[in-house]
């Protein structure tokens, strides 16, 4: 009798603790989705009730006419496209730097290892810093290029870890050994060998290197001055915050269309350069989630 | 091995042998130098007093007088409290959160409902911070925001979260914490899986119930995961994200907003005083040099995987 009254009373401290921590982390997440089901829903309204503060979760006054107003002006397209043509190259070089520094130094008898590892992983701790850094793009002659967005961040130290870190526990030396008895040269090693063993790790420094990229607005904001069609997604949002009018000043009003409220505009901005990414995370995570672990080894 | 043998084995021979990987290597080391070690020469104009038109080396040897000058400036003391206080603040609240979500996702024994709740959590570190930036001021801005509209007509006066000195400061830590949240859970939902399965039978065997065995089994468990991240954290006490603060900051908010990246950016780039700001962040990246070094130290003494 005492015993079933213990297991009985321990059963509904079970049932009571799991609904506290059932419902927190309902709650918790909650605070992610909401603000975007917000501002999803202010985007596309009627820009009296959003004045008025009548949006909250639910559009009133359904409308696309601010995502029209997005598509028409060329800037924000041009903006988006800028940052596609910019991730996808710096992803692509930023890759073959990675694999390229990884490779060598992950062989152990790889004459100045050592030296070249620090000199890669020293980048990580200390850097010029922003004036520096700036001053060399100058030199450079790349400020207001699209290069400068792609070149000096291509080479990630910190990706260069990971990638040694899987290439020394995945790749056996023997068959690397083997390989070179048979005749191959360390090209086709690491093309026909080395590669098809990481893809997965592969995967997911490109997608570090990817997003990271799409989501950086820093250097260009320092280095991407007079040429506004060169701003990326990030910077051209950055700009559209500030100064919510930007883009849209050149717009003719005469058509008989209302303005569209510059408050239903930045909402549809940022749903803009939100939905690509909460349309590909879902379905990555788990690359990251993997990327995360190798780096935490070390680093 | 003879000495012969041994002199063959100079730098010639790897040369000749690993040539390709040499070739493979000389392509990342020349991005390496020319943008990470080419950026560090600049370093020299923060003892010369820079000018643009005669370049790094025709500018003039000042010795320590542009230190002198940034130690010396009214904003630089603010600007070293301003980075120390945004980074203790976000280190007293950012980093507990992931490891009581971890401890309570783990409990959950829904498989469906902690994939989905994890896939949410880690929104928002897949968010730019001008995302995170332009959200906030749709949430909380004084006039247009929806809180701020929810608590109007509750009856009660409109708070400025994100418009007034102190609140923008409880603001930021907020919004940084739960953009870091749930992605800090990883690592250490991936320590408690190694936690054996044993020692909670025996934890309640004993009588433990949830709250005991994660206070007693689970966080002596991945304590080493614990003190390892935390003093890696320590060890960036001196750093900060400038894209953070800028994406948050606002004209009405100065007072903690003036940390030393913005700063940098300020004499820097918006005001062309080049050997200035070169000098406060070098300053910033020397101590933040050395409080990492510490760090490993620290992290190696206590027994744990270094940093390095």
């Amino acid at each position: 009798m005492a015993r079933s009254l213990t297991y009985l009373r321990r059963k509904t401290g079970q049932i009571l603790s799991d609904g506290i921590i059932y419902l927190f982390i309902t709650l918790v997440s909650l605070t992610c989705v909401l603000p975007f089901i917000h501002v999803l829903a202010k985007s596309v309204s009627d820009e009296n009730y959003v004045v008025t503060q009548q949006v909250v979760l639910w559009p009133k006054g359904l409308t696309l006419e601010a995502y029209r107003k997005i598509f028409a002006d060329g800037s924000i397209l041009r903006s988006f496209n800028v940052s596609v043509f910019v991730t996808v190259v710096f992803t692509l070089l930023g890759m073959v730097l990675t694999v390229c520094a990884a490779y060598p130094l992950s062989r152990r008898d790889f004459k100045g290892r050592t030296l070249f590892s620090f000199l890669f992983m020293f980048t990580l701790y200390f850097s010029g810093g922003i004036i520096p850094e700036y001053l060399l793009m100058y030199k450079l002659g790349l400020l207001d290029r699209m290069a400068v967005m792609i070149l000096p961040l291509a080479f990630s130290a910190y990706n260069f870890l990971i990638m040694k870190t899987s290439l020394q526990s995945s790749v056996s030396e023997s068959l690397i050994e083997s390989a070179v008895i048979d005749g191959a040269n360390h090209f086709t090693i690491l093309l026909r060998v080395i590669l098809p063993l990481v893809k997965p790790i592969l995967a997911t420094l490109s997608l570090f290197y990817m997003v990271g990229r799409w989501n950086t607005y820093m250097d260009a904001l320092f280095y991407i001055k007079q040429r506004t069609d060169l701003r990326p997604l990030q910077l051209k949002l950055y700009y559209l915050i500030i100064a919510a009018s930007e883009a849209f000043q050149s717009q003719p009003t005469d058509t008989g269309v209302r303005m569209t409220n510059p408050e239903v505009l930045k909402a549809s901005c940022i749903m803009f350069a939100t939905v690509p990414i909460v349309c590909i995370y879902p379905f990555l995570q788990k690359y990251f989630v993997k990327g995360v672990m190798i780096g935490a080894v070390k680093g | 091995m003879s000495d012969h043998l041994l002199k063959k084995k100079g730098p010639g021979f790897y040369l000749r042998r690993d040539w390709q990987l040499y070739a493979l290597l000389s392509l990342p080391l020349a991005f390496a130098l020319l943008f990470k070690y080419g950026a560090m020469f600049g370093l020299v104009i923060a003892f010369k007093d820079y000018k643009i038109l005669k370049g790094f080396l025709g500018s003039e040897w000042v010795g320590w007088e542009i230190f002198r000058q940034v130690f010396t400036h009214r904003s630089f003391l603010k600007s070293v409290r301003n980075t120390l206080l945004l980074n203790i603040l976000d280190l007293i609240v950012s980093f507990p959160m992931p490891i009581v979500l971890a401890l309570l996702l783990n409990e959950i024994r829904s498989r469906a409902f902690k994939k989905i709740s994890q896939t949410v959590l880690y929104l928002p570190h897949f968010l730019s911070w001008i995302i995170i930036g332009s959200l906030a001021y749709q949430l909380f801005s004084v006039d247009n925001g929806i809180v701020n509209a929810v608590i109007a007509s509750a009856g009660m006066d409109r708070f400025p979260f994100l418009q007034k000195d102190v609140p923008w400061l409880f603001s930021y830590v907020v919004i940084g914490a739960w953009q870091s949240m749930g992605w800090g859970t990883i690592i250490y939902l991936a320590a408690i899986t190694s936690v054996s399965p044993e020692l909670y039978e025996a934890a309640r065997i004993d009588g433990a119930g949830r709250i005991r065995q994660m206070w007693n089994v689970t966080l002596p468990c991945i304590r080493s995961t614990i003190v390892t991240l935390l003093i890696m954290n320590l060890g960036r006490i001196m750093g900060g994200s400038f894209e953070r603060v800028n994406s948050l900051m606002n004209y009405a908010t100065t007072e903690f907003t003036s940390t030393i990246p913005v700063l940098v950016y300020e004499w820097g780039i918006q005001n062309s005083k080049f050997s200035r700001a070169t000098a406060l962040g070098l300053f910033q990246s020397l101590v933040g040099l050395i409080l990492v070094l510490l760090a490993d130290r620290a992290a190696k003494k206590l027994g744990e995987q270094g940093l390095i």
